[in-house]
């Protein structure tokens, strides 16, 4: 069947902001699939309203919408641009969510556009648990008992008809929000409460629990004329229980015989047929490990997370053939891109082994429940190549960038035999070290399975890892033993730890014995044909296929797993700067690690390598490709770390130098500096013990900021407000980081201005100037930041300009360059100097219509500025606001404080767009799904350090008509500038109290601030908590509120009608 | 484990160590892509003569089920893998590859960079070669590599096909299998739909087959060049027009030699179980298993009494014909998979059909 013809333009609907769950992968799908339209000549229209991606750069669609994925916003983009098609399923949940909300709007009736790819009956057939349940009863497909229930009454009598421990899973949810393993009717009340509220049908769905089952997976395809394919099968290394996106993955299956693959693709291939799916599916299987029997846990008809990991995992871009058969091609019809010979109709034959595993934030949260199950916690993911499972797992571990060479963990290493088994019984983010130690402690492998009840196939592997360590420890380098290890996917680094050597020495020996690594290419088809796409994994085999051509090429290092504090917004960096080197006619090469982005889609570069972003795996390209230098700017602090081990290798790092970059994080150096260019920063020292933080603390005077010397996106970062505070947090930032000093500086309260320039070291362009709503001491990523700055003067503006030429030309800066400010009593500070890319970079180059990183990376080229085209210096002001605010996934993660701090929090963030001020920020709310009220109940319990400036706004809430309840101490204040109030209860008073009323569901929107100092805070902390489980707005910054009263304010005044404009129309 | 030695006849030698039985193994040197099914494989008659190489590197993770066997015994000649499992996983396993092999006879070596040779045998074409763990000079080795016997001008059909008649299930049809060196699979894909099966050696005469009085005819599977086998292209040529017949992989070789048609040598073949047919007829694909060396030429068929159904996606062989006038169609990719998808036993059924409406 042949491309349909009446198809003249379609709107596809992304994902909108990263929150766990929902990540990056919808850039790479969402992204893959607008150039598939546009390749076959449609008029693409796109809405999103996440500004970090490169699905929303205006050469990605014709009609780029920045907008809130509502379906107020999104009805009047189809009345503007009248699409003939809607294509929802690239934008994971959120995108089919939509489609059925559009749907049942009646507006595509209305204005007659077609949903393409999967029907919509199909979507909600496979949604909605009963309707699905039914179906597969139909075409005889095992599904779990399972009943949905609407009650907690009805959620236990279930439970106690099918047994307990069960599993409670909400209706229409992403990522598992709100799920869990019940394993007593007390466990089920607060589950299914959590998950009733969560589900956005209030339905919950009870299961028997098959826990210690295999967990399998199918990526299926199948298209208009009914042909059908799986891409890729994949086998979870943990059973059953855990959330697949919280699982270690392997592709393709290992334990399964052809009879059991064979089985499970047909029930798949059934299942995608009986739904009528056009395009990409994901079935998810329980497989008994003792019988054919088998289970189906869940079926997503879109592109998924686990399509993506498919994707890179076998080479066949699901996405872009997903969006070909919505536009009625069939499989057959469609090239397969990487070998332009065959066609995408066939299944992909792997000849080695791919290892995913999460990347999670609890080095960030450090109180938050570890444990996995079945609601995700992940925030991003890595995969690995290579051509045994151990190799490949251990490659997946050195990718995640959490300190392993190998399986050696040294918290681990320290718990005792009980805690340790206590461990190896409920998993958490340590697991593939916690069986690495038990392992090393001699413990059976079958006691670990009891334990963990993971596959002993797996368990086997391991022990093969610790095997060889002891043999090292044993033996010493020996080149057999050296080379075997090798091909057992030992780093060069932990060979040198087990060894008693440095690295180098171990690289040395390695080298003298012609011990050397290999290339090998992800063709799709084991090599069965030529492959035109040069994809490639390192292995230590005979023969390395990478050929290097005669180009002048730059290496670009991406930056790995997607975390918070390093998000999407670098991969965008990456992608730009190898898009910018082909242009200049470099062979651009991309290294990077992360299945879920567009810097590793195999047409991105030039040539990509799916490689550790670790010294040794880059060095290793690097003398193979003999690239003329590589750059680092992009890929966030993982690149910029290896800035320097790199240069001492002797390889050209681009641009700014690394003594630039050195002298920018090295305190004494940094301070040094400014002082020469006579610019003020908050004054400090540098302390190495409790006493001298204690000393100059008590000199500057609290409240102080102290943080360790060397940090990523505000790791470790707090405001201490006296000395007990300060002890505490010595205490455990030492911890953190052991071998580094901390810094202590004057907390200066003020706005925070945040400058973004390209510098080619003699002129500057500052595309913009942003500040940030809430003031200093919230970290800048999770600050609201408005572009362009509106509160500054015009001599103020001046100097921030002067203030950052001067810089960018002292540190030498070729490329970007990042400066926080914060102006504190008219005066302007300088707080840090980051001489790369920041994450503000995709969302002001969008606004401002500046391609900053194509800029920058002309720059670190050696392009002059003013040779490019573009004015220098300060640009203009954009006559449209731009408001980027962060967005949280704290529903996802138990135990964590919402209260805003130096501490980066958010794992994504939208963009409110708009000519008008407020109007931006109304849409920026909206887009961050800040369900802000229009009328009802606030609750207010607020610090007294807060009450003067809190009173006022308060005061305006309940002019705007606001219901107002608080605790005895805000209430008593409040009651004496007349306002009415509610008094509610303290927990410690008694029920009915302030906790009670949340989760009765009785506030509509919550203010609270941080009392002074952490501990004591137990009723703040619950308040918030407490929040964030019923999904009712909850505000710690008196800035941030104060935004949301002034929205309301004008919406009352002018009304909040929807209005929208394409990106193409603003700039 | 003892060092051992893969050698090819263009003088490449891959160094790797033994497994299975430490000997000497010689053949014509092929790769299968499958991920899965290589006990299917190692039992599958049709490798006879030849050396099987794995492409997917890690090979018996699930053991050896001893259930899942295509024939009585193994047929490779030798097995070359990246890595074998001695720890498998999973239920019915009952003994590691490594055991399997020796219980058998089977010559393995492994730590071969499959991959490079995958790409070696896909450039050059298939290549005869010797596995060995002699410690002889690279000299002799490529000469005995060279000495190898091929795959053409000897009858491989005969070391296979069984050497009595027997009978297998018990149904409403009666079917006469030319075995070969046929797949168990074959056999239970028809007693599976109630037919009553007679097996008989692939020399049987046609009168003999026409003595049991069947419904219908399916010509099997099997090793080699199919225009070694003319004894088994003769019966066939009998047997047309009198019964429904139905041949698959060799057995449509030998259908289409029957019609007066040609064979060729394919440069690698098609070994493993995402191979993409196109059904002519229907435009449908069919992701299908397959293992042949040889393939009837497209442009022999031209004038003759035969359409061609199916070809294959990848690179437009004839992979599916059918007699114009008479019931007799035939297939080259393996519709009884084992292993690979089972997405084409619906041609089974078509063959009851036949025999339904020529009852």
């Amino acid at each position: 069947m042949p491309k349909r013809e009446d198809l003249k333009k379609v709107m596809v609907i992304g994902s909108g902001p990263i929150i766990i769950g929902q990540a990056a992968e919808f850039d790479y799908s969402g992204s893959q699939a607008c150039r598939a339209l546009k390749e076959e000549g449609l008029e693409v229209v796109l809405i999103n309203s996440n500004p970090a991606t490169i699905m929303t750069d205006r050469n990605m669609a014709d009609r780029v919408y920045i907008e809130p994925l509502t379906v107020k916003y999104i009805k009047e983009i189809l009345k503007k641009e009248r699409p003939d098609g809607l294509l929802p399923t690239l934008g994971g949940q959120t995108g089919l969510n939509l489609a059925i909300d559009l749907s049942e709007d009646g507006i595509l009736e209305e204005l007659g556009i077609e949903l393409l790819g999967t029907p919509l009956d199909t979507i909600q057939r496979a949604e909605d648990r009963d309707t699905f349940k039914a179906l597969m009863d139909e075409i005889g497909e095992p599904i779990l008992t399972s009943r949905t229930a609407t009650t907690i009454g009805e959620a236990k009598k279930i439970a106690n008809k099918i047994g307990y421990p069960v599993i409670v899973r909400p209706g229409y949810t992403m990522g598992g929000t709100g799920g869990g393993v019940a394993n007593n009717p007390d466990q089920l009340d607060e589950i299914a409460a959590r998950g009733f509220k969560h589900s956005l049908i209030g339905q919950i769905l009870i299961e028997k629990s098959i826990k210690g089952w295999k967990e399998v997976e199918y990526e299926v395809m199948r298209d208009a004329n009914n042909n059908c394919i799986t891409v890729c099968n994949m086998e979870n290394f943990d059973p059953v229980g855990i959330h697949t996106g919280d699982s270690i993955v392997f592709a393709p299956s290992q334990t399964l015989t052809d009879k059991e693959y064979q089985m499970l693709r047909s029930s798949s291939l059934k299942i995608i047929r009986a739904l009528g799916i056009e395009g990409g599916c994901n079935v998810q299987f329980a497989l008994d490990p003792e019988s054919f029997n088998y289970n189906i846990i869940e079926v997503n008809p879109r592109v998924s997370r686990s399509s993506a990991l498919a994707s890179k995992a076998t080479g066949y871009p699901i996405a872009k053939v997903s969006a070909k058969i919505a536009l009625g091609y069939t499989l057959d019809e469609i090239e397969n891109a990487i070998t332009k010979k065959t066609t995408a109709c066939f299944e992909p034959a792997l000849d080695y082994v791919v290892a995913k595993i999460p990347r999670w934030p609890f080095d960030k949260f450090h109180y938050a429940e570890r444990e996995l199950g079945t609601q995700m916690k992940a925030t991003g993911e890595v995969m690995a190549i290579e051509r045994t499972i151990e190799a490949s797992l251990l490659k997946a571990v050195r990718s995640l960038e959490v300190g392993a060479s190998g399986l050696k963990h040294e918290e681990v290493e320290s718990w005792s035999d009980e805690q340790l088994t206590e461990k190896l019984k409920v998993a958490d983010d340590r697991r593939i070290f916690v069986i690495a130690e038990a392992l090393g402690r001699d413990w059976s492998i079958e006691k670990i399975h009891q334990l963990t009840e993971i596959n002993t196939f797996f368990l086997v592997k391991m022990k093969n890892i610790i095997d060889l360590e002891r043999r090292l420890e044993g033996e010493g380098l020996t080149p057999e033993l050296i080379r075997e290890v090798k091909r057992f996917g030992f780093s060069d680094r932990e060979i040198g730890i087990l060894t008693d050597k440095s690295e180098q020495e171990v690289n040395q020996f390695r080298k003298e014995h012609g011990i050397e690594t290999a290339y090998k290419m992800v063709d799709t088809c084991a090599a069965e044909f030529e492959a035109e796409t040069p994809y490639y994994y390192s292995t230590y085999e005979r023969t390395n296929e990478s050929e290097v051509t005669d180009e002048k090429k730059v290496l670009v290092l991406g930056s790995g797993p997607i975390r918070i504090g390093q998000g999407i917004e670098f991969d965008y960096c990456s992608v730009h700067s190898a898009w910018a080197l082909h242009e200049k006619g470099y062979e651009s090469i991309i290294v990077n690690n992360n299945p879920e982005t567009v810097s590793t889609d195999f047409d991105t570069s030039d040539r990509l390598y799916f490689e550790p972003l670790a010294k040794e795996d880059v060095m290793n390209i690097v003398d193979l490709e003999q690239p003329e230098g590589v750059v680092v700017q992009f890929g966030g602090q993982t690149s910029v770390n290896l800035a320097k081990p790199l240069a001492e290798e002797g390889v050209n790092i681009l641009g700014t130098s690394v003594k630039a970059i050195d002298i920018a994080e090295d305190r004494d150096k940094f301070i040094n500096l400014l002082n020469e260019l006579e610019i003020p920063t908050p004054i400090g020292d540098v302390a190495t013990s409790m006493d001298e933080a204690a000393k100059i603390a008590n000199e500057i005077g609290y409240p102080v900021l102290v943080r360790p010397s060397y940090v990523l996106g505000g790791r470790a970062m707090e405001v201490v407000y006296d000395e007990q505070e300060l002890a505490e947090y010595m205490e455990n930032a030492v911890k953190v980081s052991p071998d580094r000093p901390i810094l202590v500086d004057k907390y200066m309260i003020g706005k925070e201005i945040e400058v973004d320039a390209i510098s080619d070291a003699e002129e500057i362009i500052i595309p913009g100037i942003m500040e940030h709503i809430e003031r200093a001491g919230v970290h800048s990523g999770d600050s609201i930041a408005v572009y362009p700055a509106q509160t500054l003067t015009a001599e103020q503006e001046a100097k921030l300009e002067e203030y950052t030429r001067k810089l960018a030309q002292a540190l030498d800066v070729k490329g970007l360059v990042n400066i926080q400010y914060v102006l504190h009593d008219g005066e302007i500070y300088v707080i840090e100097v980051n001489p790369r890319s920041s994450r503000t970079i995709p969302y002001l180059s969008k606004v401002t219509g500046i391609p900053m990183v194509n800029l920058a990376t002309k720059a670190m080229l050696g392009e002059k500025l003013k040779d490019l085209g573009y004015p220098t210096g300060l640009l203009p002001k954009q006559d449209h606001v731009a408001v980027k605010i962060p967005v949280f996934s704290f529903s996802k993660l138990r135990k964590v404080d919402t209260n805003l701090g130096p501490e980066m929090k958010s794992t994504g963030e939208v963009l409110g767009l708009d000519h008008d001020y407020n109007k931006a920020l109304y849409k920026g709310f909206v887009a961050a799904d800040i369900d802000i009220p229009e009328e009802g109940r606030i609750l207010a319990t607020i610090a007294d350090k807060d009450k003067e400036e809190a009173i006022s706004y308060i005061k305006d809430f309940a002019e705007l008509g606001f219901e107002i309840v608080a605790t005895a101490g805000t209430a008593e204040v409040l009651q004496e500038v007349g306002v009415e109030v509610e008094e509610v209860k303290k927990v410690s008073e008694g029920s009915p109290h302030v906790i009670d009323m949340i989760e009765a569901d009785e506030v509509d929107l919550v203010v609270n601030t941080l009392t002074k100092g952490k501990v004591p805070a137990r009723d703040g902390f619950q308040i918030r908590r407490n929040a964030v489980e019923m999904g009712i707005p909850c505000l710690t910054s008196l800035d941030t509120t104060k935004a949301i009263l002034r929205v309301l304010q004008e919406n009352k005044e002018t009304g909040a009608e929807a209005t929208v404009q394409a990106l193409q129309d603003y700039v | 484990m003892r060092e051992a030695k893969l050698v090819l006849e263009d003088g490449t030698v891959f160094k790797g160590q033994a497994f299975g039985v430490e000997d000497k193994a010689e053949g014509e040197i092929v790769f299968n892509t499958g991920m899965t099914g290589y006990e299917e494989i190692l039992t599958d008659a049709s490798y006879k003569g030849e050396i099987v190489t794995m492409t997917y590197p890690m090979i018996g993770n699930y053991g050896v089920t001893n259930e899942d066997v295509e024939s009585y015994t193994s047929h490779v000649n030798g097995f070359v893998v990246r890595e074998f499992c001695n720890q498998p996983s999973n239920w019915r396993a009952k003994e590691k590859i490594d055991e399997y092999l020796k219980r058998i006879g089977i010559v393995g070596i492994s730590g071969i960079d499959t991959r490079a040779l995958t790409k070696r045998l896909r450039t050059e074409g298939t290549m005869k070669g010797v596995i060995t763990t002699a410690d002889k000079s690279e000299e002799e080795l490529i000469a005995e590599a060279k000495a190898a016997p091929g795959l053409s001008g000897r009858d491989l059909v005969s070391q296979v096909t069984p050497d009595e008649i027997y009978e297998v299930g018990d149904g409403d049809y009666k079917v006469v299998l030319i075995d070969c060196g046929a797949k168990k699979n074959i056999i239970r894909s028809l007693t599976g739909r109630d037919c009553e099966v007679t097996v008989v050696p692939a020399d049987t005469s046609a009168e003999e087959i026409l003595d049991f009085n069947p419904d219908g005819i399916m010509v099997s599977n099997g090793p080699g060049d199919p225009k070694d086998a003319p004894y088994v292209v003769e019966t066939v040529k009998e047997l047309m027009g009198e019964v429904p017949i139905f041949g698959i992989c060799l057995g449509h070789q030998i259908i289409g030699l029957a019609c007066g048609a040609d064979t060729y040598k394919l440069k690698f073949g098609h070994r493993g179980v995402n191979h993409p047919v196109k059904d002519l007829k229907t435009n449908r694909v069919y992701i299908t298993s397959q293992n042949h060396g040889f393939a009837l030429k497209d442009e022999s068929l031209e004038g003759l009494n035969l359409e061609v159904t199916h070809i294959n996606a990848n690179d437009q062989t004839v992979e599916g014909l059918k007699h114009k006038e008479l019931p007799v169609f035939s297939v080259q990719y393996h519709p009884e998979a084992a292993p690979g998808p089972e997405d084409s036993h619906y041609l089974f059924d078509h063959f009851i059909e036949l025999m339904e409406k020529s009852l």
